[in-house]
């Protein structure tokens, strides 16, 4: 009885005596540490906003740098022919949808109706989409769908070299493609200087010396041609040979007995004039002439005014656009960080000295260093000129924000732990007091960058620094050609442009402003 | 008198700043050539003996191959006269390469564009000033409600959009495709008329609904801080109505940080946004500048970037001021 259990339900067997090596200490924590940048991670992801504008960020990026690679074309590109061509999807027109066709709605009177539907006719290509045509009611008023492609038809007449003239025939002959249509004399053209050289008048018109040349129809409203046809006994000097496709229905045909045939070229001094197609004639001059990578004129988001691919010219200047920043950025943060924290680190007078210099600096506007740059840096290349200009100015902010940090750091316990330890003053600066704000200066730069590009692309469109030399271009240079185009009725020319800058700006703001509120959470909401 | 020393001080440390980037400028742009190239039918002799009279250059010789051979006055001495005849004559210089003002002085030229850039901007301004206030205003009484949800979209919206695409899409919209406006504005000088006015309307748009964004999320931030302050309580506990309390305390409150703000916005847009004049096509100080640099007159450029310095530099200080003069307890020099 000396022990009695006061446990009854447990048996007296369990009961153990401790030994030393049980003696439990705190356990060791299950849970994994969550390191400042895991959880600046985190909250970022935790953010639609910033996540989305990520994405949005990397499909520019992505773009910017694959797009050139998928194009042809190139900045300095350019085809006067084809200027103010609309955007062209070929899926979009092998699935026959009335949009990104390539096509516009065009209003236009009867006669210009009519020689429409003369190229049409000639060349076989859909110019009036579908051949579906809205008359009003009075007849003045024709409305229909416009290929801008085909419709430039043949342009003016052409005046190429003999041998290219046998180049043609024997490409024609190789690849089954009418590039060349029968000409018409001279003695038959219109008079008038700027109806003269028109290509596309191939036909009798009903007065030769009017200023609008009007197609004769034939009794049953027809359109008749009116090409230089001989026979061989009447064949002139000025006939060049031909031996390739001849349009359909004549080859060699017969009419009150005698054999006749078109004329598919006239020699002239310096070489012969041809009439092509100029659909066709691009083809051959791009595929067989220039080899340079271009098969067919075919612009995914249309052309300017003088006639430059926008898809590339966007492209082009996306990248430029980016490659810029990003390069102004680090260097603007090099020269930042290493005066801010020297500014902040010492204080003092050095500090005085530098904020003195540093505010003058910034005092001046940005435009005015540009301009000064440029007078003093005429013939240099005008891409330094914009890295120097924001070099000048832009080194300014993130100074100041390293500045900030350096005095929030400096006076804490752990860098005076450090100091007594003897740690040099290089050593504190940058092992102890830079990765501590680390997080905010970095932030600072995403922040920064859209403000650039938007400069950038303010300086552009203003033509102070002109960025078309070369093979580079600007996102500004382009909306510029987009304002005059707006009047010609091409709104989609500076569409592009504009919606690439906006979907930049947006993404980037939500991404900086998401980064921000990630390494900072103190500051969340702050500046909104 | 306290105020006034800090005034003062800050005064002279702004016209300090001034004269130094003043000073790089015109040393800068004595560093190039002189621009001396003689326009067809002008009088060789004529274009020496003034460039000689602005005190530019000395000893004009016709030497060898007649050329023109001078000597350049030291900097220092030039920007001396130049300072001078500012001071006492108010002659800062005339126009020696810009096509149309040849000869003109400069500073008759550059106050001849300054109305249509002002009149946007003040326009702009009235335009701008209420409508964001109120907004913000409405934004932060009806905090996360719907009518702040849609303020706050709309705010968004604007902020994000840069001004070349805001403007241009005006342009397109209401010019263009409805044909409310003309595409850019009258020449005509008669600024008060309503030909005049109308066409001004699209380029005041664009310069205002971006600063109406700014104001109205301005606003909102402040006033919806100020509105969760203890004093408030205690307005409405000792028996104010809450509207009486929002105009009388919260108001004026948020007013502090806010009327600063408007004012250095007025002062700096004084200067004019060259994209909108650009894009307009108004004939301003702006379109003064651009078209100066392309022709590479120095004494425009001198003087107009003595402007826009002088007007940057005023709207940074006017908010330091401007605190001094609302808030009670800077002016009484408190720490």
């Amino acid at each position: 009885m000396a022990m009695t259990n006061k446990y009854e339900n447990i048996p007296a067997e369990k009961f153990q005596f401790a030994k030393k090596t049980d003696l439990s200490h705190d356990k060791k924590l299950d849970t994994k540490p969550v390191s400042y940048f895991q959880g600046a991670f985190r909250r970022f992801a935790k953010n639609k906003g910033a996540v989305v504008g990520g994405i949005v960020i990397m499909f520019l990026v992505l773009f910017a740098i694959v797009a050139p690679f998928f194009t042809p074309f190139i900045p300095s590109y350019y085809d006067m022919s084809y200027s103010y061509v609309t955007p062209k999807n070929q899926w979009f027109v092998d699935a026959g949808i009335d949009f990104w066709d390539g096509c516009k709605q065009k209003d236009t009177n009867y006669v210009g109706y009519l020689k429409d539907l003369a190229l049409q006719q000639e060349t076989g290509r859909e110019i009036i989409k579908h051949g579906e045509v809205e008359k009003n009611v009075d007849g003045s008023n024709y409305s229909y769908r416009y290929d801008t492609y085909f419709g430039f038809g043949f342009g003016k007449y052409k005046i190429i070299s003999e041998e290219k003239y046998k180049a043609i025939q024997a490409y024609q002959k190789e690849t089954g493609r009418q590039v060349l249509y029968p000409i018409v004399e001279v003695s038959d053209r219109p008079t008038l200087e700027k109806n003269k050289y028109d290509a596309n008048i191939y036909y009798v018109t009903q007065d030769p010396k009017a200023k609008t040349i009007r197609p004769k129809l034939s009794t049953s409203g027809e359109i008749i041609p009116n090409y230089w046809k001989y026979t061989e006994e009447t064949k002139g000097k000025t006939v060049a040979d031909y031996d390739s496709l001849r349009i359909e229905g004549e080859n060699g045909f017969t009419e009150n007995g005698e054999t006749y045939y078109y004329a598919y070229g006239r020699k002239v001094d310096g070489g012969i004039e041809i009439r092509a197609e100029y659909y066709e004639y691009y083809i051959y001059e791009h595929t067989m002439e220039k080899k340079d990578g271009i098969t067919e004129p075919l612009f995914l988001f249309g052309t300017t005014d003088a006639g430059k691919d926008i898809f590339a010219c966007l492209a082009y200047g996306a990248r430029f656009s980016f490659i810029f920043a990003i390069v102004v950025a680090a260097v603007n943060f090099i020269v930042g960080v290493i005066w801010g924290s020297i500014s902040g680190y010492f204080g003092g007078k050095i500090d005085l000295f530098m904020e003195r210099f540093a505010e003058i600096l910034g005092s001046v506007p940005t435009i005015i260093v540009i301009t000064l740059l440029k007078y003093h840096m005429g013939s240099a290349s005008q891409v330094l000129v914009l890295f120097i200009a924001f070099f000048a100015t832009g080194w300014i902010g993130m100074a100041g924000r390293t500045r900030m940090q350096f005095y929030r750091f400096k006076n804490q316990e752990y860098v005076l732990a450090a100091r007594t330890l003897g740690a040099s003053d290089t050593r504190i600066m940058f092992k102890h007091i830079f990765p501590n704000g680390l997080g905010t200066i970095v932030t600072s730069v995403a922040l920064v960058i859209p403000g650039m590009i938007y400069s950038e692309t303010s300086f552009t469109y203003l033509g102070i620094i002109n960025l078309e030399a070369g093979n580079i271009t600007s996102v500004g240079t382009l909306i510029a050609a987009g304002q005059k185009s707006i009047t010609a009725g091409a709104a989609y020319v500076a569409l592009f442009p504009c919606v690439f800058l906006i979907l930049m700006m947006l993404s980037f703001n939500l991404f900086g402003n998401g980064l921000r509120d990630a390494f900072n959470p103190s500051l969340r909401g702050s500046e909104e | 008198m306290y105020m006034f020393k800090y005034v003062s001080k800050r005064l002279g440390l702004m016209l300090f700043t001034f004269f130094i980037i003043f000073t790089m400028c015109f040393t800068l742009i004595k560093l190039l050539p002189i621009p001396t190239n003689v326009l067809p039918g002008q009088d060789p002799e004529v274009v020496y003996a003034t460039l000689e009279g602005r005190g530019w250059i000395t000893n004009v010789q016709e030497g060898k191959n007649g050329l023109y051979e001078y000597d350049r006055v030291p900097i220092l001495i030039q920007y001396g006269n130049y300072i001078k005849r500012i001071v006492t004559q108010g002659d800062f210089g005339i126009a020696t390469t810009y096509g149309e003002y040849v000869n003109m002085p400069v500073w008759e030229v550059f106050v001849s564009h300054l109305p249509p850039t002002i009149l946007i901007n003040i326009y702009s301004t009235l335009i701008g000033v209420p409508i964001g206030l109120a907004l913000g205003i409405l934004a932060a009484l009806k905090k996360n409600k719907w009518q702040d949800q849609v303020i706050n979209i709309f705010i968004i919206l604007l902020i994000s959009l840069p001004g070349i695409v805001l403007a241009l899409m005006l342009q397109y919209v209401f010019c263009f495709k409805l044909g409310w406006f003309p595409l850019t504005m009258s020449t005509s000088n008669d600024y008060f008329t309503w030909e005049v006015f109308h066409s001004m309307i699209p380029a005041v748009f664009a310069l205002c609904l971006g600063s109406i964004a700014g104001y109205a999320r301005y606003t909102r931030a402040e006033l919806s801080e100020v509105l969760t302050g203890e004093f408030m309580l205690l307005a409405r506990t000792k028996g104010l109505t809450k509207r009486q309390a929002i105009y009388r305390h919260a108001m004026r409150n948020s007013m502090v940080v806010i009327f600063p703000s408007i004012l250095s916005e007025f002062v700096s847009v004084l200067s004019g946004s060259l994209i909108i004049e650009r894009m307009f096509a108004i004939n301003g100080v702006g379109r003064l500048y651009l078209n100066s640099i392309n022709f590479q007159d120095y004494d425009f450029f001198m003087l107009l970037s003595g402007f826009y310095t002088l007007v940057s530099l005023t709207a940074g200080i006017v908010i330091d001021i401007s605190y001094g003069f609302i808030d009670p307890r800077i002016r009484m020099g408190a720490k």
